[in-house]
């Protein structure tokens, strides 16, 4: 076949005795089930509320796809998930949530803890260890002590509930900032903590500075407020270039 | 560099007199690259979009002011429209550096060239030294360029690639955001424009590229070139992407950050006595 040594047919295997056999490189076959859509989200966890942000544009390579696709699903009437990475992972991932959250309700006759969709969150990414969603969740809710609560994750399951975080494009600018404002890293004097409002404010400032120097992230932004009254939503606009 | 050898026979002198490229360090980079975990630098491209049209006697140019590097905005407002001659310019897209030096150096051979003859460049000698010099380079320089200038012979508009290929062409776009800058152009241009509308239709087409392609963004610069006026830059045109939202941040207090050591050298002495002699 095209004078190249065909292996497995006995008649063309190749023989010691030919001087004129080589080796031939094998046949490799690239697959590529992954793709990156962008985007950026954070999560900021107060005293009794909770901040999650993020922008709705999703794009792949130098294209915009739309300038309005949340990232962001509510899974409880106290829980959100925002995820980045693969976009149709991420809607495959909420899907499967929200579909074993009815199960959970139907079990147990009330809604799964914002502790409780944590550690299911993870236990569904592990699940898949060897064939990743490739999605970077930041889940956030109020819990079962009224407590804000905001759970960082990775791509294959390990989590940990921490005061603030981000993921996706924009994350590295992000995490700059909110070290800054929120945690006051390496801050002698002592300044008054953010209240439910200024956080709100600190995260609409944080996705346009992003939006000014990542080029995946932008359109518009949208950030949902949890808190003893349920989940508020509002949008604003980011630049579209 | 290899270490010097006594040559062991007349080809090794053949060779050692041969001349030519050494591509020694090419091979040691590609080594390098493959087998230790060293990454050859990166050059900042910027993902662009570039255009220019040619009308009756006027030639317009026009460009996004995006820099990127990888995801990064490097440069929002950053100038892609180059000064060649008086009656020459020209939009580039690509290697940031490339496009710099490689504009910058033409522009110094067309004074060069324009004192020695006692003439206005003409375009088509840029487009053939540039050509030239890209081809030579076998499309590791990288400029894309749009080059526009009126001469003694008129309007002209050209298209360069990086390997060295030409185009004259009425109207044309080059980048990363080229195809949705075409697709304007070549929905609305017409040779009988007039030099305002030339101009809107440039920064539509700019526009496009800018909230379109993910490489390009922030601001419009156009260029008019002229017979009798030449080449004038109009820098920001147009601004489509002011900030939208800004939170008032309250000032960090002096002192906030910790002083660990404090240490004042004193370098120079000033004697305080001075002695007045007749």
């Amino acid at each position: 076949m095209n004078g190249a040594h065909r292996f497995g047919s006995k008649c063309d295997r190749p023989k010691a005795t030919d001087i004129h056999f080589k080796m031939q490189a094998p046949v490799e076959h690239r697959w590529s089930p992954y793709a990156d859509n962008g985007g950026t989200c954070l999560g900021v966890a107060g005293e009794n509320f909770v901040v999650v942000a993020a922008d709705t544009r999703l794009s792949q390579g130098y294209s915009i796809h739309t300038r309005n696709c949340s990232k962001v699903t509510r899974l409880t009437d106290k829980c959100v998930i925002a995820s980045c990475g693969m976009k149709s992972d991420a809607i495959t991932l909420h899907k499967h949530l929200k579909a074993r959250l009815v199960m959970y309700e139907h079990q147990h006759r009330r809604q799964a803890s914002v502790t409780a969709i944590a550690q299911m969150l993870s236990t569904t990414l592990y699940y898949k260890r060897f064939f990743p969603y490739y999605t970077f969740n930041v889940l956030c809710g109020v819990d079962d002590e009224g407590k804000g609560a905001v759970y960082h994750y990775d791509a294959i399951g390990s989590f940990e509930r921490v005061p603030y975080t981000t993921s996706g494009s924009g994350s590295a600018l992000v995490m700059s900032v909110l070290d800054a404002q929120i945690d006051k890293e390496n801050q002698t004097i002592d300044t008054p903590a953010l209240d439910k409002a200024g956080i709100v404010e600190l995260c609409k400032d944080v996705l346009s500075s992003v939006g000014e120097r990542d080029i995946y992230t932008g359109d518009s932004g949208e950030i949902f407020l949890i808190d003893a009254a349920g989940i508020s939503k509002t949008e604003f606009d980011l630049k579209l270039d | 560099m290899a270490a010097v050898e006594e040559p062991q026979d007349y080809l090794d002198v053949l060779q050692s007199h041969r001349g030519g490229f050494s591509f020694e360090n090419c091979k040691r980079n590609a080594y390098l690259a493959s087998q230790v975990a060293i990454k050859p630098p990166t050059a900042m491209k910027s993902g662009t979009t570039i255009c220019g049209i040619q009308l009756k006697d006027v030639v317009i140019l026009a460009a996004d002011t995006r820099s990127t590097c990888g995801p990064m905005v490097a440069d929002k407002n950053c100038e892609k429209l180059h000064f060649i001659a008086k009656n020459v310019y020209c939009a580039g897209a690509g290697t940031a550096a490339d496009l710099q030096h490689t504009t910058e150096m033409m522009e110094s051979q067309m004074e060069l060239l324009r004192m020695a003859t006692g003439t206005q460049p003409r375009v088509c000698t840029v487009v053939r030294r540039l050509s030239s010099m890209l081809f030579k380079y076998q499309g590791y320089v990288g400029c894309a360029l749009v080059l526009g200038g009126v001469d003694v012979t008129g309007p002209h508009l050209f298209q360069i690639y990086p390997h060295g290929s030409t185009d004259k062409l009425p109207f044309t776009s080059m980048g990363s955001g080229s195809l949705a800058a075409m697709a304007i152009l070549e929905a609305e241009y017409n040779e009988n424009l007039s030099v305002e509308e030339g101009k809107k239709l440039v920064a539509k087409a700019i526009r496009a590229g800018i909230f379109n392609d993910l490489g390009s963004g922030s601001n419009v610069d156009v260029c008019v070139i002229t017979k009798d006026v030449g080449g004038t830059i109009l820098r920001n045109f147009e601004k489509p992407n002011e900030r939208k939202f800004r939170a008032k941040h309250a000032a960090f207090p002096i002192g906030t950050t910790p002083i660990m050591k404090q240490e004042i050298t004193k370098l120079v002495s000033v004697e305080e006595d001075v002695v007045m002699r007749d």
